[in-house]
């Protein structure tokens, strides 16, 4: 079966896939237990399976193993954990950032990408970096303060 | 007395970071030899006192997003007198929770937390006696503060040492002296989510991630037409996928494989052969259908004095029609399950809202017995009602047990959107008149809903599978809040339930109420520029109920309410116009007050509506949680502008076509408006649910918005840009 080399939260991991076209989402859940992405809409469409690959925001549930090798993927465990969360989860928190939660991880994911390249972005810009990710509950304005709140730090 | 406490630790209790409480027990352990007591008129059914003075809360109501678990943590926590902190909650688990009944209707505080602070209450009474025992005091001149049983002389004694392991062994007493709502310091904090950390952090619990041994990962082939047969099956066209299994069971086609990637290729690339089948109307021109398809019943809600006289004889006279679509629950998650058929008893993981009335009808479906049937709920996202969980579950137990093995089902994006059962259609005519000083004399709503018969909704596998059950097409109360909250003397409301229905419905989020309250405050609105009356100046004059007026007056000073008549005389601004809208609602017509303003601004030639800002007020009695309760306030809110902006199901004669999020979208980041939300606490009064009630105005708010800018009445939901721009055409 194919093997793929690449880098998750830091390590080196190697997959087996015996479909080069399998989406990145099955194997970070399944293979690698990775949780956090979670399965939206398998279309590219709400963003909740959000993950960084070489720090920028991609949707795992349409990017195909096959282009991973080499590269560096960061799941929402790669940034922190309740006792040491980021400085984004932690605004997440503090905020009370979420409803049921389940768009959280790739309003995370999509947020510290939006920081990354603009640190300290206006609420219009955030809304533009969002854009792509659908919330049902209708958490928005949270999100949106917990990412200002986090742009502060 | 046992120590029954211990069969907790049988089932092994991992503790989790965020705080959630987990209980996994061995597998195919059947709900009968559990121990736990689950009779709601007992105490112990609801509450467990650990011996390191950790205390459980079992419920059959079940958070999903809405804070609920907080609000029962600080509520008994306030009744117990132990720290808030020391509260774990158990929801919907049929082998461990009491059932207190289903969660749905804005019912979770006035009717869950009365449930747990009844018990709570009787819980402290039953501590304060063993206190009095311990310590050789009387009860009454005994508290419980920090978790200690308390004499003024200074003696103390932990609640952990007083129950040791042991059950209270008392029934909840309905009359058991309740803390007085002046001394409470835990209820009406904004006390944090328990779950928010680890739903940031990817280590909450979810459904979605609950594997078993064994476990295969299935997916349902849902036919290509509604009540199309299943005629052939080509198991060669997914050979080359490694590990599937094709169950079919007559028209239930599923596959399984350990491999879920596996799965989801094999659902897709399966070649079968249907029959055609074209049995719905069609979603183009349904609000025509729904007015001229057989009706069922009529019920009459109200007939007072005589409408058909009055309004003969009004100065003015009003008819408007409005009309509100098919929605679905767009859960951001697919509906998914967890199934494990064993001889010797089987469990279902799901998200559904009423794990007790799931155990009952898949119970009665496939013939299991309930005590070898146990259902535990797991966080899903967010329902809003009754999506597609319970059918998810009835998939994995059909794939189950036609393997051997545990299975997971999630369902696909277009399952979802296209599977789901729907919040339906509903179409208003209003009559109206005027007397020569601008009062409502007449005024008339009928309401057409398609509908069906009472009883369990039928399960999608379970029906393609040929099994025996009942149809029912329960939606909820629909029929509420269709009659003005002013007074007018000679009134007539009645609705029309149609004998059928295109699509499967079930109770969606406010079920009813958000058309209805759209409907009735947009024709309020209506009758206020026909009076030539400012709309706010006209609902108040009205109104007496000093609620109503409160968060009538406290919503318009939040939003710098100018009193004119609409349209706005200065609505444009550049390419815009702007103007303002408010709508009032008494929840329910006995619940929760709200009012709720809307400054938009409409680009004539785009059609494009910008929502800017949304005030509301609100006063839901007793404020258990003031942030939760926010939370919820602007989650209505934003959800029903998505509602009302956007959302339309459509199908064909075959099918639903809205399956994904491009043909049904969402409210989206760079339409989210500024949202003010002000909250009334009046601890004096009960308190009511805010899961629903803020949703209801936000249409009708919006449409008098668009009306004060435009002076074009848009009658037709979701708002879409083309819309506008055919009423601009129009007007």
């Amino acid at each position: 079966m194919p093997q793929y080399k690449f880098r998750v939260n830091g390590g080196p991991v190697t997959v087996d896939s015996w479909d080069p076209e399998q989406p990145l989402l099955y194997v970070l859940r399944n293979t690698l237990a990775l949780h956090g992405a979670k399965f939206g809409c398998g279309l590219g469409q709400c963003g909740a399976c959000t993950v960084l690959v070489d720090g920028k925001a991609v949707r795992s549930c349409v990017t195909p193993i096959k282009q991973l090798a080499g590269r560096s993927v960061t799941t929402l465990e790669g940034l922190g954990t309740p006792e040491k969360p980021s400085a984004l989860q932690a605004a997440f928190i503090a905020e009370q950032a979420a409803q049921c939660g389940y768009c959280t991880n790739g309003m995370i994911m999509s947020a510290s990408a939006v920081l990354t390249q603009t640190p300290h972005p206006t609420v219009e810009q955030v809304k533009q970096g969002l854009a792509g990710n659908l919330c049902r509950c209708g958490t928005h304005t949270r999100i949106l303060s917990a990412v200002m709140r986090a742009a502060k730090v | 007395m046992a120590m029954e406490m211990t069969s907790l630790s049988r089932r092994g209790i991992l503790k989790m970071a965020a705080g959630a409480l987990v209980v996994r027990f061995a597998l195919g352990q059947s709900s009968s030899d559990a121990s736990k007591p689950l009779n709601p008129a007992d105490v112990d059914s609801f509450i467990a006192v650990h011996a390191d003075g950790s205390v459980t809360i079992y419920t059959s109501k079940v958070d999903v997003g809405t804070g609920l678990a907080t609000a029962y943590r600080q509520t008994a926590a306030e009744e117990l007198g132990i720290p808030v902190e020391r509260f774990t909650v158990i929801e919907g688990d049929t082998a461990l929770t009491p059932d207190h009944g289903g969660t749905g209707g804005s019912s979770g505080i006035p009717r869950g937390a009365a449930d747990i602070r009844r018990a709570a209450a009787t819980a402290r009474q039953a501590l304060l006696d063993l206190g009095a025992k311990q310590l050789n005091q009387p009860a009454t001149q005994l508290t419980i503060t920090g978790g200690d049983v308390i004499h003024s002389n200074g003696q103390r004694v932990t609640v952990a040492s007083l129950v040791a392991g042991k059950r209270l062994g008392v029934k909840v007493n309905a009359s058991a002296p309740l803390k007085n709502p002046s001394t409470y310091t835990i209820v009406g904090k904004p006390i944090l989510r328990a779950d928010v950390p680890g739903k940031c952090t990817a280590k909450h619990p979810w459904l979605q991630d609950h594997t078993l041994p064994g476990m295969l990962h299935g997916r349902v082939v849902r036919p290509p037409a509604v009540g199309a047969k299943l005629l052939s099956v080509d198991e060669n066209s997914i050979r080359a996928l490694p590990g599937v299994r094709v169950i079919r069971i007559e028209s239930f086609l599923g596959v399984v494989a350990k491999d879920e990637w596996a799965a989801v290729r094999a659902a897709k690339e399966i070649k079968a052969t249907w029959s055609d089948s074209q049995v719905l109307p069609g979603s183009k021109d349904l609000s025509h259908w729904v007015r001229q398809a057989p009706v069922d019943r009529d019920q009459a809600l109200a007939n007072r004095g005589d409408f058909n006289g009055a309004l003969s004889s009004a100065a003015k006279q009003l008819t408007a029609t409005y009309y509100w679509p098919f929605q679905s629950h767009a859960s951001l998650s697919p509906s998914c399950a967890v199934a494990d058929a064993k001889e010797s008893g089987t469990t279902i993981w799901s998200a559904a809202q009423n794990p007790y009335g799931l155990r009952a009808n898949l119970a009665r479906v496939f013939g299991i017995p309930l005590d070898k049937m146990r259902v535990v709920y797991l966080d899903g996202s967010g329902s809003y009602g009754t999506n597609g969980a319970d059918d998810a579950a009835a998939d994995a137990l059909l794939l189950s047990r036609a393997v051997g093995q545990p299975v997971r089902v999630q369902w696909m994006r277009q399952d979802e959107h296209g599977w789901d059962p729907k919040g339906p259609a509903q179409l208003h005519e209003l009559r109206g008149g005027l007397d020569a000083n601008g009062n409502i004399s007449a005024w008339e709503t009928q309401m057409w809903i398609p509908d069906g018969p009472q009883g369990s909704r039928a399960l999608l596998g379970p029906e393609s599978a040929g099994m025996s059950q009942t149809h029912g097409q329960g939606a909820g109360l629909m029929t509420l809040n269709l009659d003005p909250p002013y007074p007018v003397p000679n009134l007539r409301v009645v609705s029309h339930h149609l004998k059928d229905t295109p699509l499967r419905l079930s109770n969606l989020r406010a079920p009813g109420k958000i058309a209805n309250i759209f409907a009735v405050e947009s024709f309020a609105d209506e009758l206020a520029a026909a009076a030539g009356m400012d709309p706010v100046a006209f609902r108040l004059r009205g109104l007496t109920d000093p609620r109503a007026v409160e968060v009538l007056k406290r919503a318009s000073g939040m939003m710098d309410w100018q009193t004119r008549p609409s349209p706005n005389p200065y609505a444009a601004e550049g390419n815009v116009l702007v103007g303002r809208g408010m709508a009032y609602v008494r929840y329910k017509q006995a619940e929760n007050y709200v009012a709720l303003g809307i400054t938009v601004a409409v680009n004539k030639a785009t059609g494009k509506i910008a929502v800017r800002r949304v005030v509301c007020a609100h006063d839901c009695g007793l404020v258990v949680n003031p942030d939760g309760l926010r939370n919820q306030v602007e989650g209505n809110i934003l959800q029903t502008l998505s509602r009302t902006l956007h959302e339309e199901v459509t199908f064909d004669k075959a099918r639903v076509t809205s399956v994904d999020w491009a043909s049904y979208p969402l409210l989206s980041f760079p339409e989210v408006p500024a949202v003010q939300v002000a909250l009334i606490d009046r601890p004096e009064q009960p308190s009511y649910g805010a899961g629903e009630a803020s949703s209801a105005p936000v249409a009708a708010a919006l449409a008098n918005a668009i009306f004060d800018a435009t002076g074009v009445r848009l009658r037709t939901v979701p708002f879409t840009a083309e819309r506008v721009k055919a009423a601009f055409a129009k007007a």
